[in-house]
């Protein structure tokens, strides 16, 4: 409506052109963070990750080919040739150049370096490199040569097979994946189970006390997480659960339970009348109600509060700290995995970045295929 | 693998245990304690005795089969779960020579003088039976839940409340048992008198303030500059994509934002890299107080925009086109027709999406303990309770930080049942 009266061509390019700022300022970080996991630790800790996807100036120490093995005479003087980057995995233009770590940019590309006594050494922008000098000076190991390329830009999935699949203790995600599915899946499917009977009653059947009940589940929705911490840790040392995977379902299933019954409960009041009273005439139970007609037909509300429950489990650290991760360490889950890497391994953004990445993919993945269901859920649950 | 044998274990446990339960509570009570026939006196007498007995042997059956699979489902290993299942006869002896014995022995009389109870008056007709039946019916259904609400979130608030005014004291001798000795108010007064949970309480109160706010802004920024866009709903994706990121996901992404090399190298973080290539000297910006707790700010403010922008976006487009065509009518400029127009019709919405965010924001946790874990003044509430659990060991005064964090709650607590109430009415 904003457009009437002319309006439109002075305005929509200025809503188009801040709504891109937006998106582009919240989408940075993230891309920031999933560039990084494509990035070898030399190249993160070298240039930002902004300047990855263009050719970047890296400082090289190269080495020419082996004397011994390579020379060859020529009027009385040996000489070396070939290429700086052969056998290496980068390749690049070279900007400068030098022969000591002093001086690493004495020279440009296709100038003759004088390394004293005769002996002579050239280096190509591409790398082409011709080393002379008598014999006793061409001999040994390879002469060194500093370099500034420009290096093409570069990624690889190593961080990732390493994170997946190297089997080393302290970086390996592989077990926290399985740990926090095993978590995520019954801490989904059980409180909707439980919640979905708990919601029909509170909608569908008559009984004293049920504003009440549905007052109190309001209440119970903003109780603090917090305040169940020690005592029900101490409930279940008490009764011989402990710190495990019990523990932490219960605690899912209990802390769960009062969003569940009431976008359940807001969903299944919205239901037909007619359908559940023509059912109940012709003598079927509340049980085949609720099990023939609610359920089928509550199929959005349920999906929308297994995908919070889903998103809200695989992404919890608290409840995962308190109950389940015991001092072994054998039951931890992804989030605990990486503050702890965060703590142990800070400055290596490559292994941070992409342990972050293999927790935040399934979301992503939940959530851009079910993102429908996810804002319905969000428009009933929020307490109007 | 176990860990994922045992997953499925309880699944299938759970599951079927959920659906027997309501299913077989269903049968027992329209089929022995009140079918849906005539009876004879001779008939109904029999049932006053044999429903009561039945409820008797069931607490019992029932108590035994859990005693079984507890075990099963603590499990940590294959050879666990057999050994678990051979001892379940062991522990099921255990618990009949036991103290517990009794009290299921207890809970097995108590349910079936229940029965009983249930039964008394008259029942000879079917219509009585069933209006009966259907008295207890819903609190079949609402059973496990009620009973997982009391036992997860209810009984929680009252036994935090005892516990922050107890001190927890080793038993000498006991074997690392504790004993809870009351103290009154000696934990609260101890941590008043810690700077660091004003500091924390300072910090919450800026968090409120600010984190509330700017998601709430930028959300109705959001949702009113990409309502009328043609690839408005791309861009309400992009902006609502950090809501499925955890918090510690988060985390890692803005630290790596934030990130700090020396002066003079190439700086990694972007922020620095901006600071920098304006003349700046860079900065460990998680490390400077006041300041740093603004940063971990951003971060919750990035994710909880988009959930602000989903629910205002919904309500801008639920406003009546004809108060808008109006306005337009009357000559109103469109930054007019938003602020005069729009937001007061969506206030109410305005104000849930403000409220609840400010309940993420009061119970803000891994954010801080991924980040700073509370160095450098950024300690916040629920991170100094938990510091205080499982760090000092003193569930006294955890338990009064908790009790803290439930006080800021209860104004949204109550306000929430109000307006419940009243839409019920």
């Amino acid at each position: 409506m904003d457009n009437i009266a002319g309006k439109k061509s002075s305005l929509t390019w200025a809503v188009n052109l801040s709504v891109v700022l937006l998106v582009v300022l919240w989408l940075f970080p993230t891309v920031g963070l999933l560039i990084s996991s494509f990035r070898t630790a030399d190249q993160i800790a070298t240039t930002g990750w902004w300047k990855a996807l263009f050719p970047a100036e890296q400082n090289l120490v190269l080495r020419a080919a082996d004397p011994d093995e390579n020379r060859v005479e020529r009027d009385g003087v040996y000489v070396v040739e070939g290429n700086l980057f052969e056998g290496e995995d980068v390749t690049g233009k070279i900007r400068v150049w030098g022969t000591s770590s002093q001086a690493i940019s004495a020279f440009t590309p296709g100038e003759v370096a004088d390394l004293g006594d005769g002996e002579t050494m050239t280096v190509g922008a591409d790398g082409a490199y011709s080393w002379t000098g008598s014999e006793d000076q061409i001999s040994g190991r390879g002469q060194r040569v500093f370099v500034s390329a420009m290096v093409p830009p570069k990624f690889t999935l190593a961080n990732y097979e390493r994170v997946l699949f190297s089997g080393s203790n302290t970086d390996s995600m592989a077990k926290a994946f399985f740990n926090t599915l095993t978590v995520t899946i019954p801490a989904t499917i059980i409180p909707i189970l439980i919640a979905a009977f708990a919601a029909y009653a509170l909608a569908w059947m008559d009984f004293k006390g049920r504003a009440l009940l549905i007052a109190v589940i309001v209440g119970l929705l903003v109780v603090p997480l917090q305040l169940a911490l020690i005592p029900l840790l101490k409930l279940h040392n008490g009764i011989g659960i402990g710190k495990g995977y019990l523990g932490v379902w219960l605690a899912h299933t209990g802390f769960g339970l009062p969003l569940a019954i009431y976008l359940l409960r807001n969903y299944m009041v919205g239901l037909p009348r007619d359908i559940i009273e023509n059912a109940k005439v012709d003598g079927a139970t509340d049980f085949q109600i609720f099990t023939r007609i609610i359920l089928p037909l509550s199929f959005p509300a349920l999906a929308s509060f297994a995908i919070f429950q889903f998103l809200w489990t695989w992404n919890d650290l608290l409840v995962a700290k308190v109950f389940l991760i015991d001092a072994t360490g054998e039951t931890t889950v992804m989030t605990n995995q990486i503050v702890e890497l965060l703590g142990t391994r800070g400055g290596n953004w490559e292994i941070l970045a992409t342990a972050a990445f293999v927790s935040i993919a399934v979301p992503l993945g939940v959530f851009f295929a079910m993102q429908r269901y996810l804002v319905r859920g969000l428009l009933a649950g929020s307490v109007k | 693998m176990q860990a994922a044998f045992q997953g499925l274990l309880v699944i299938l446990i759970g599951v079927g245990a959920a659906v027997g339960y309501f299913y077989f509570s269903n049968v027992y009570l329209d089929k022995v304690v009140f079918p849906a026939r005539a009876q004879t006196a001779d008939e109904l007498r029999a049932r006053r005795i044999k429903a009561p007995l039945i409820s008797f042997l069931l607490v019992i059956a029932l108590v035994v089969i859990a005693t079984f699979l507890l075990p099963v489902l603590v499990a940590r290993s294959m050879s666990d779960v057999a050994a678990a299942l051979l001892g379940g006869f062991g522990a099921v002896w255990a618990l009949a020579t036991s103290i517990s014995g009794l009290y299921v022995l207890v809970v097995a009389v108590i349910a079936a003088l229940a029965t009983r109870l249930l039964l008394a008056g008259d029942l000879s007709g079917i219509g009585q039976n069933i209006n009966r039946a259907n008295l207890i019916r819903p609190w079949l259904f609402l059973g496990p839940a009620l009973f997982a609400l009391g036992l997860y979130l209810a009984y929680p608030v009252i036994e935090t409340l005892r516990l922050s005014l107890t001190d927890r004291v080793p038993i000498p001798g006991g074997g690392g048992a504790f004993r809870y000795q009351f103290v009154g108010l000696d934990n609260y007064t101890q941590m008043m008198g810690e700077p660091k949970f004003w500091e924390a309480l300072r910090n919450n109160f800026f968090w409120l303030l600010v984190v509330p706010a700017m998601s709430t802004v930028f959300g109705l920024l959001a949702a009113q500059l990409t309502d009328r866009l043609s690839w408005g709903n791309i861009a309400k994706s992009m902006i609502f994509m950090p809501m499925a990121i955890s918090f510690v996901g988060a985390s890692v992404i803005w630290k790596l934002v934030y990130d700090f090399r020396p002066a003079g190298s190439e700086q990694i973080g972007i922020l620095n890299a901006l600071v920098t290539s304006l003349g700046g000297e860079p900065q460990t910006w998680l490390t400077v107080p006041f300041w740093n707790s603004f940063l971990l700010m951003i971060v919750l403010i990035w994710i909880q925009t988009g959930f602000a922008m989903v629910i205002l976006s919904a309500a801008l487009r639920g406003i009546p086109e004809e108060t808008i065509e109006a306005a337009i009518v009357d000559g109103a400029n469109p930054l007019q027709i938003f602020f005069k127009i729009k937001v007061p019709q969506i206030s109410g919405t305005i104000v849930v999406v403000w409220t609840t965010i400010t309940l993420v924001v009061l119970k803000i946790f891994d954010i801080v303990f991924a980040m700073t874990n509370g160095q450098w003044e950024t300690q916040v509430l629920a991170n100094y309770m938990y510091a205080k659990l499982f760090t000092s060991n003193d569930w006294g005064v955890g338990s009064a930080s908790a009790m803290v964090i439930m006080i800021l709650v209860l104004p949204i607590l109550i306000w929430n049942v109000r307006n419940a109430r009243r839409e019920m009415r």
